[in-house]
């Protein structure tokens, strides 16, 4: 099969928004947030031209978008919003509800800092506080990943065997805002990939009444939190079939984790985000230098790929993690404490913890320089004598 | 109340109730504290109780009150209260009292 590149300059914004208007949610409801403000203007922009017949529904705030989602949802239709840092904090109540009632909503998530001090950048912290909330994660690196992300986002969440919403995580203004080529495949294609969705419950079907969100005490509280853990074991397994069937049909394959010269690397750098661009780039440079590092970019944050990871990681010298969030008095950052967690009896390797672009801060070349370098040294010496690192602070 | 309950695997998915009318299998009686007595001769067959009761534990018969279903009467005392009837028609007693 042959597959035309259709590329069009888009900011990551841009693109998340076409792929809304090729999926053709039934209703999205959304509240403005810098810097996912741009990506529901367009979308609105698609809905106010009649280009997509999708009920949008503009709320006050974005404890009442998610709301209206999740009843949306629960009437059987397919649903999304989108949000970011201080506005997915205020739905957080909301966020927890739709996991647990098995809503399989997407939401794309333009990550940032959140307040205070207020600040409109790049971190992580919105959604690295929300891992536990139930939501599967996707992250990506740049703005075609975002826009195939928010496709298979459907496709995943909609899974019989998962039935639970998906976040697709794109780097505030480093993604949401920066253009780039995108290539974006034909309308009719993408429709037919998502398929039609089969809801498994109908809130507005008078022929089967269903109640949805009753009370769970002591009794069954417990026995539906095990089978939302169960929906969530699952989801791995969606993830990567999805993946592999978007490949089929766009002729891009994805996986739950991305390596990068990792099979023969010595050392690796492990992260998330956009930052794992710039990584390629200094990777290239430091073997030329004969260093032998490698990435492992995680492209699904939740469920944790903790054997993939595993698998990865076994008989490596030395490990550096980037967390562009603090988990404040943890052991340290938040993917830090997974990956070492999933390491553990597995390999006794040395693993290194950096805590990099808070608020938006800049993440150079040079510094990830000093981060490959110092990994490498931790390689040779097999000393690692400070986990945390603070990368580019005064 | 010795409903067996079950396991994880068997329950409905979000906790979603599929079917209607399912209350009728959640029996409430042992929750009261407080037990309505019906005194048949001072009730003027309003219904009022029956509107008001939270659960359905008012019994009828035709359109005739004929007493409590205390298998899901939670002992709220609504119905004691909203009475209309000039001689008490519903008086609320302890639990404790039927123990003996
Ligand atoms: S005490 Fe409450 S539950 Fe019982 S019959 Fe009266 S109103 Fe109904
Ligand atoms: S409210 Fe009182 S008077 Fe009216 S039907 Fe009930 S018991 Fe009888």
């Amino acid at each position: 099969m042959s597959i035309m590149a259709n590329y069009h300059a888009l900011t990551g914004n841009e693109a998340v928004a076409y792929a809304m208007k090729q999926i053709a949610p039934d209703v999205v409801a959304a509240y403005p947030i810098t810097p996912q403000t741009s990506l529901m203007q367009k979308f609105s922009d698609f809905v106010a031209d009649g280009d997509v017949d999708t009920e949008m529904i503009l709320v006050e705030s974005e404890h009442s978008a998610m709301s209206a989602c999740v009843g949306a949802a629960a009437s059987g239709v397919r649903t999304m919003t989108a949000t970011a840092a201080n506005g997915l904090a205020l739905m957080w109540e909301i966020v927890y509800i739709a996991a647990s009632s098995r809503l399989p909503i997407v939401m794309p998530v333009v990550n940032r800092a959140l307040s205070a001090p207020i600040n409109i950048h790049c971190d992580h912290s919105d959604a690295m506080g929300a891992r536990d909330s139930g939501w599967i994660q996707l992250w990506s690196e740049n703005a075609q990943e975002a826009y195939d992300n928010t496709i298979q986002a459907v496709k995943i969440a909609e899974d019989p065997d998962v039935r639970l919403p998906v976040m697709v995580n794109l780097d505030g203004f480093v993604i949401s805002h920066g253009m780039e080529n995108v290539d974006i495949y034909d309308d009719k294609k993408v429709k037919s990939f998502i398929g039609e969705y089969k809801p498994l419950v109908n809130l507005l079907d008078l022929k089967h009444p269903v109640t949805i969100g009753p009370l769970d005490l002591q009794d069954y509280y417990f026995e539906h939190k095990r089978q939302q853990a169960e929906g969530m074991m699952h989801a791995q397994k969606a993830i990567d079939k999805v993946g592999k069937e978007f490949g089929a049909s766009f002729g891009r394959e994805y996986d739950i984790v991305e390596g990068y010269k990792l099979e023969d690397a010595d050392f690796v750098i492990i992260g998330l985000g956009s930052t794992m661009g710039t990584l390629r780039m200094v990777i290239d440079e430091a073997r030329k230098s004969g260093m032998k590092a490698g990435f492992l970019k995680l492209r699904v944050f939740r469920p944790f790929p903790k054997e993939i990871v595993r698998k990865h990681l076994k008989g490596k010298k030395a490990v550096a993690v980037l967390d562009r969030s603090d988990s404040f008095n943890a052991v340290s950052g938040p993917l830090y404490s997974e990956i070492t967690s999933a390491l553990y009896g597995v390999a006794d390797i040395p693993v290194v913890n950096y805590i990099y672009g808070l608020g938006g801060r800049d993440t150079s070349v040079s510094m990830l320089h000093r981060v490959v370098k110092d990994t490498y040294d931790i390689s040779k010496s097999g000393k690692c004598d400070n986990i945390l690192n603070y990368l580019g602070v005064r | 109340m010795t409903m067996k309950k079950k396991g994880w695997k068997d329950i409905t998915e979000g906790n979603i109730i599929d079917k209607p009318a399912t209350a009728l299998e959640y029996k409430t009686g042992t929750w009261k504290a407080f037990r309505p007595i019906w005194i048949k001769e001072n009730c003027i067959q309003c219904k009022f109780c029956w509107l008001y009761c939270p659960d359905m534990a008012i019994k009828m018969k035709g359109d005739k009150m004929t007493g409590f279903d205390y298998e899901y009467c939670k002992g709220c005392g609504i119905c004691a209260k909203i009475c209309p009837a000039k001689k008490k028609a519903i008086e609320m007693k302890k639990e404790t009292e039927f123990e003996k």
